[in-house]
C-alpha cells in the first residue's frame, strides 16, 4: 500500500461548492475558503473544476517570497504564508501557475490553501476531500485509484518550457503523460501579436462578459 | 536536496532555505543550553585560576647576600634585585629597628613603590597607594589608594652580619 495521495478528477466535479464550504469550516481561517472552484468557459458549458494548492515539488510562490514567508515541509506540503514574515508583496499571488494564492487584504497577507495541514500529518483526509459528493477530489491511494477510476494519474505539468512536477495529482485520459499548459499559444511574447484565442465581446453578451468574473 | 546541488544554489538561498528541515534556527533550548555552558566555563575558569593563584604560596630561591646587616639605619630603605634582575624589591629597616624586604613591583599598576620615612610606610607616587611596612606575614598590606593586594615579601636572614635575601612568600 503506497501512502495516500491528492487526486482531483475535473471531470466529475458538478459545481455543487461542498468543498468550499467545507474549507470555510477551519477555525484558522474561518468564513475564507482557501479552495477556488473555478468556472470553465461560461459560455458553452456549466463544468466547473476545483483548485486546491497543487503543493510543487519545488514552490514557485516560495522561491519568489523575499520575505522568506512561505516554507516546505518535509513531506512536501507547501505551507501559507508566515503571518509575522509576510510583507503581502503579493509576489506569490502573480507567480503561481495555478493561481492558488490570494491576497487577502484585510489583513495583508497572502492566504492559501495548506493541504489541511493539521488533518493530513495525522492520516485524516483534507475538509474538501471528506465532504466531495462525487469524489471529485479524493484523498486516497494509488492503488485504490487505479482500481475504480478509468483516468490516469499524473502530477506533471508544463507551461511553455517550464516542468512543474506536484504532490497533488490530476486524473487525464490514459494516453496522455503531461498536462501541457501551452503557454506558447497562449502567451506569445516574442511575436507580440494577440493571442488567437481571444473572442471579440458583444457589448450585450452577458455569457461572454461573465467570463470575465473572477 | 542533495548536498551537490545545494552547492549550486546562491548564497542567500542558501541561508533561507525553502525546505522546513534545511533551516537552521536557533531555538530557544539551544541558546539556554549555549548561555549556560557558557556561564559554567567562565565560572571554572575562574575558579581554577584562583586554584592556581592559591597554590603558590611561597617560592624559595637561592639565598642572595644584600647588604651588611648594620648598612640601614631606622628609617631607612636599600634596592636591591631578588631572585632576578628583573625584580626590583627594597629592604627598609622600620623605625621600630626591624628589617624587612618587600617587592617593589605595586599590586596596582606595577610602579615602583619607596619607603616613606615620615609615616614609616610604603608609598606608590603613580596613584598615591599606600603600604603597610611592618614584620608579619601580612606585611606590606594595601592601606591607602587603589591596590587590593599586599606586596610580595622577601624572606630574609642574617647570617654573620649579613642580610641575605632567602625566597618571596606571595
Amino acid at each position: 500500500m503506497s501512502e495516500l495521495a491528492f487526486f482531483i478528477d475535473y471531470s466529475r466535479c458538478i459545481g455543487c461548492r461542498a468543498c468550499v464550504q467545507a474549507c470555510e469550516e477551519c477555525d484558522t481561517h474561518r468564513g475564507q475558503s482557501m479552495i477556488h472552484l473555478e468556472t470553465i468557459e461560461r459560455r458553452d458549458t456549466v463544468q466547473t473544476a476545483p483548485q486546491m494548492c497543487m503543493h510543487c515539488e519545488d514552490p514557485v510562490c516560495a522561491r519568489v517570497c523575499p520575505a522568506d514567508a512561505i516554507k516546505q515541509t518535509p513531506d512536501g506540503v507547501t505551507q501559507s504564508s508566515l503571518k509575522p514574515r509576510c510583507i503581502g508583496c503579493a509576489n506569490c499571488v502573480m507567480a503561481c501557475p495555478f493561481g492558488v494564492p490570494k491576497y487577502e487584504a484585510s489583513i495583508d497577507q497572502m492566504m492559501k490553501c495548506d493541504y489541511c495541514f493539521d488533518r493530513t500529518s495525522i492520516g485524516k483526509k483534507p475538509m474538501c476531500a471528506t465532504v466531495c459528493p462525487s469524489q471529485a477530489l479524493t484523498f486516497t491511494t494509488r492503488e485504490e485509484i487505479e482500481r475504480t477510476r478509468r483516468g490516469r494519474p499524473i502530477n506533471e505539468w508544463r507551461f511553455g518550457n517550464e516542468v512543474v512536477r506536484t504532490k497533488v495529482f490530476v486524473l487525464v485520459p490514459p494516453a496522455t503523460t503531461q498536462v501541457d499548459v501551452g503557454l506558447g499559444d497562449l502567451v506569445q511574447i516574442r511575436a507580440g501579436k494577440k493571442a488567437s484565442h481571444v473572442r471579440p465581446v458583444a457589448k450585450d453578451d452577458v455569457a461572454a462578459l461573465l467570463e470575465d468574473l473572477p | 536536496m542533495s548536498e551537490d546541488a545545494k552547492r549550486h544554489l546562491p548564497l542567500w538561498r542558501r541561508d533561507f532555505p525553502i525546505r522546513w528541515d534545511e533551516d537552521h534556527y536557533v531555538t530557544r533550548r539551544q541558546l539556554a543550553k549555549f548561555l549556560t555552558l557558557g556561564s559554567a566555563i567562565l565560572v571554572g575558569a575562574n575558579v581554577a585560576m584562583v586554584a592556581a593563584g592559591r597554590k603558590h604560596t611561597a617560592e624559595s630561591y637561592p639565598p642572595q647576600r644584600i647588604c651588611a646587616a648594620d648598612a640601614l639605619g631606622p628609617g631607612e630603605s636599600l634596592l636591591f634585585r631578588y631572585p632576578t634582575a628583573q625584580d626590583p624589591c627594597i629592604l627598609v629597616r622600620t623605625k621600630a629597628g626591624a628589617l624587612v624586604a618587600f617587592s617593589q613591583v605595586c599590586t596596582h599598576l606595577s610602579c615602583a613603590v619607596v619607603y616613606r620615612k615620615s609615616d614609616d610606610r610604603l608609598f606608590c607616587p603613580c596613584h598615591e597607594g599606600v603600604f603597610a611596612c611592618h614584620e608579619g606575614t601580612a606585611g606590606a598590606e594595601p592601606l591607602e589608594g587603589p591596590p587590593e593586594r599586599p606586596l610580595p615579601r622577601i624572606t630574609l636572614d642574617v647570617r654573620q652580619g649579613n642580610v641575605f635575601a632567602t625566597g618571596v612568600a606571595l
